[in-house]
């Protein structure tokens, strides 16, 4: 393959890359995953649950190894995974939201077990080098088309369910008490949260990797939280960072294919993190004041 | 059977890593229950991916693995503990920082990959999962001397440590500098990070960290106890794991290490809520 | 640090945070062995007035001396609370070991193994914790972890852990915030019992006056720019608070002679009274 020149002209270079068939099916993959991943992970950062999010996307590796091993899809060992690591983190813990010390001690406990029994798994296995670097690191571009389909579901499904539990997930975040009283089903409500997330990290980790799901995960919610207060701008702000920095990131990776697609669309988003502070930190300068005790 | 098996352990390669491992677990076990206390998990978990991408920087400009992994992983615990007195202790803030980080080792990753031959997939597996037996007599010397060093100075401030951790604004009332110790610790963390990438690796890390300590608060309510009882659980679980390891050669000890120590969490917990079952 | 300085003396003290003044030109005098309130709206500074003699905030203009010295040469003779939500129930450190960490826990170091049995002195230190438990009342929840502990409990191991050096000052931020009603009364009269018997200067911030009230012998007000203090009898009439808080606020008289503020004067902390800069009455030089 000849390396693509880039031309400058947006239209034009979406189009370039829309022509390779491993590429269009990354881009609508990543697209739908890149959506779901930011609205949830938007969420999970409100809730301050981003140790959680990371565990179950490291679970993911044990889960696929487990499945490789038993000869069986791939998909099964990675949503299989992630919601039973899901449900042992949030059955053993009495904290509503924020991870506190015992449920801190737990997930870190879980993220430990899986890997260990990911290495246990997959130290048997011949191919050692080849199948745990692209179940850490991903294979963003060998995306089958029957994988994409499957994405597509999920994406749909995972969004329905957390459009309708949004708004009292929310309350439920911020004022425990009070959401009880209005009988909102708080502890249900955060055990459906966790399977959420787990689903979201299981599409997400299917193409990124284990190890890079994370920032599809985080950046933009943390990216967003810094821009604004408002709550479902904070969503939607999201969103459209999950979506730009993926783009960007498969399009630099693309252009300039020295660079690993992993690196190309975490810098991207830590580079729009930095640049929303110091936009926040310019913007609040003309009336900047100290803190009152 | 018990030839072959005392052959085994008697071997270099297993008296290194149990002397390596045992300071080492020393080590994790003191820190771990220091983080837990703290709740900063989190930046642990940060920090091992820190390694990852130290070990891969290290491999690329030719440096020694081990001075690579202290010089990433001490200055990644200083920026996290000074970035969390700025901007107050935000785990999205952290999460943002590791994912670039990693993202980083990636293309770390690959850059050694194309310019050296094969040997870096392997080692970059080594830095994620680690191996106790392939340590080196001078990696068991400097885990030794690194254990020793980290151990030290974290007795020197346990207690203001504790008592900051517990209530940061009394201490400080108090004149405990509550800055000073908790950079003074996340230089500790950072050194243990590196120390440990090699017994279990970086991914195996927060393991170490979390499951002896989590037990050990369950056990006792005087911190200092915990700190001990960790320590202990620590140096069990690695003892058990590389004896485990030797035996069915097919275990990694880093897994074998792992397992074990969930195991204690499992029962510390399990033992709670018994209890808890029978008072009620 | 002889009798006749005053506990505290806060003299033209001024603190701005950037570019908001938080109070200015204040004097104030706090006698030895008094017991007495800051009260005010939200937002006009008691914390920070607090952090004053602690040496955690420095005065932008104006001095404050403790016993006669600076507050970094009290810093031994001061006992401190600071405003406080609850211990989450997964701390697992127990009230003796927290209280333990009043006497010793700025001390490098940590404690050796089984130092009771070979130490004179770790023996005393250990007789001191029992002792100011058993003054505050604890002794039965010390050994149990402080996140188990209800919220009086917590607050009672606190205060233990802010005496156990037997300071000569005792601060208190908001202690009786969060508490019930029950606990309130207690506790209030905890630390009068402290004031009264042992002769420390208590210097509490509160929300709510009533629980304290029968118990002070001096109130500040704090607003924005000043203060107002003297004898609950002189400062705490209708007129006073009304004007502070720019809201009617009741002082009403029970038939024991008791004085009961009507009107949760702190729900309106927005507004700025005018008030002049000094001081109106009594003890205030």
């Amino acid at each position: 393959m000849s390396s693509p020149v880039v031309s400058l002209n947006p239209w034009t270079d979406l189009s370039t890359m829309w022509s390779y068939p491993y590429l269009r099916n990354a881009l609508i993959a990543g697209s739908i995953v890149a959506i779901i991943a930011a609205s949830v992970g938007w969420m999970m950062v409100q809730r301050r649950q981003s140790f959680l999010g990371h565990t179950l996307a490291v679970v993911s590796f044990p889960g696929a190894s487990l499945a490789l091993l038993f000869a069986l899809p791939a998909s099964v060992g990675y949503y299989g995974a992630t919601v039973i690591a899901a449900l042992i983190a949030r059955q053993s813990s009495d904290a509503q939201t924020a991870d506190d010390r015992q449920s801190n001690a737990t997930i870190g406990t879980v993220q430990a077990v899986a890997l260990a029994t990911g290495l246990l798994v997959i130290s048997r296995s011949s191919s050692f080098l080849t199948s745990t670097t692209s179940l850490l690191f991903g294979s963003f571009l060998g995306i089958t088309s029957n994988e994409v389909l499957l994405i597509a579901v999920v994406g749909v499904v995972t969004g329905v369910v957390f459009i309708a539990i949004a708004r009292p997930l929310l309350l439920a975040t911020f004022d425990a008490t009070e959401a009880t009283a209005m009988g909102i089903p708080v502890a249900a409500l955060n055990v459906v949260f966790a399977v959420l997330l787990a689903c979201v990290v299981a599409a997400t980790s299917q193409i990124t990797g284990a190890l890079l799901v994370f920032a599809l995960l985080v950046m933009p919610g943390a990216t967003a939280q810094i821009l604004t207060p408002k709550v479902w701008k904070g969503c939607a702000i999201s969103v459209g960072l999950g979506l730009g920095i993926l783009w960007l990131g498969i399009g630099l990776s693309f252009y300039l294919p020295r660079l690993p697609l992993g690196f190309c669309v975490t810098s991207v988003g830590f580079f729009a993190y930095l640049v929303s502070h110091v936009l926040v930190a310019l913007r609040s300068r003309p009336h900047l004041q100290g803190n009152v005790a | 059977m018990t030839a072959s098996l005392s052959t085994t352990l008697l071997a270099p390669f297993m008296v290194n890593a149990f002397i390596a491992g045992t300071a080492i677990a020393l080590l994790t076990g003191a820190v771990g229950s220091m983080l837990v206390l703290r709740v900063e998990l989190f930046t642990a978990d940060a920090l091992s991916h820190v390694a990852f991408t130290g070990a891969m920087a290290a491999l690329l400009l030719g440096l020694v693995t081990g001075v690579g992994l202290l010089i990433a992983c001490i200055s990644a615990a200083v920026v996290l503990a000074l970035l969390g007195r700025r901007i107050g202790r935000s785990d999205a803030a952290i999460g943002t920082f590791f994912a670039w980080i990693l993202g980083l080792g990636t293309l770390l990753l690959s850059l050694a990959s194309t310019s050296s031959s094969g040997s870096t997939g392997t080692s970059s597996i080594t830095v994620l999962f680690g191996s106790l037996f392939s340590l080196s007599s001078t990696g068991t010397w400097l885990a030794v001397i690194g254990s020793t060093l980290g151990l030290i100075a974290l007795g020197i401030v346990l207690r203001p440590l504790i008592y900051s951790s517990i209530d940061a604004s009394i201490a400080q009332a108090r004149g405990v500098p509550v800055v000073g110790v908790s950079i003074a610790f996340a230089v500790i963390v950072g050194c243990a990070t590196a120390l440990s990438v090699q017994a279990v690796g970086a991914l195996l890390f927060v393991g170490l960290v979390a499951a002896p300590a989590g037990a050990a608060m369950r056990a006792t309510t005087n911190p200092f106890a915990t700190t001990a009882l960790s320590m202990g659980l620590s140096v069990a679980a690695v003892w058990t794991g590389l004896f485990l390891s030797g035996m069915i050669p097919s275990v990694p000890p880093s897994a074998a290490i792992i397992l074990v120590a969930a195991a204690f969490f499992g029962t510390a917990k399990l033992s709670e809520s018994l209890v808890a079952r029978r008072a009620r | 640090m002889t009798p006749d300085h005053p506990a505290l003396h806060w003299s033209d003290a001024s603190v701005t945070l950037g570019q908001r003044t938080l109070f200015r030109h204040v004097n104030l005098t706090i006698p030895t062995g008094s017991f007495v309130a800051i009260l005010g709206p939200n937002g006009v500074g008691k914390s920070t007035l607090m952090k004053t003699i602690l040496g955690l905030q420095h005065l932008s203009e104006g001095s404050v001396s403790v016993f006669g010295g600076s507050p970094e040469e009290a810093r031994p003779l001061i006992g401190y609370l600071p405003q406080r939500h609850h211990f989450e129930s997964s701390v697992s450190i127990s009230g003796r070991d927290l209280v333990r960490l009043g006497l010793d826990g700025d001390r490098w170091g940590m404690p050796l193994p089984f130092a009771n049995k070979f130490s004179a002195s770790a023996r005393a230190k250990s007789a001191q914790v029992a002792e100011v438990l058993e003054q505050v009342g604890a002794t039965s929840y010390a050994d149990r972890s402080v996140g188990a502990c209800s919220g009086g409990e917590q607050q009672r191991l606190l205060i233990a852990q802010a005496l156990v050096r037997r300071p000569q000052l005792l601060v208190l931020d908001e202690p009786l915030d969060s508490l019930d009603l029950p606990n309130q009364v207690a506790v209030a009269e905890l630390i009068a019992t402290i004031s009264n018997v042992h002769g420390v200067t208590v210097l509490l911030v509160a929300h709510d006056v009533n629980p304290i009230l029968s118990h002070l012998d001096q109130v500040v007000y704090l607003a924005h720019g000043g203060v107002l203090t003297g004898s609950p009898k002189e400062v705490i009439t209708s007129e006073n608070l009304s004007a502070l808080y720019d809201t009617p606020v009741d002082v009403l008289t029970t038939s024991t002679g008791r004085l009961v503020v009507v009107g949760q004067p702190d729900a309106h902390g927005g507004h700025h009274p005018h008030l002049g800069h000094g001081n109106h009455h009594g003890h205030a030089g």
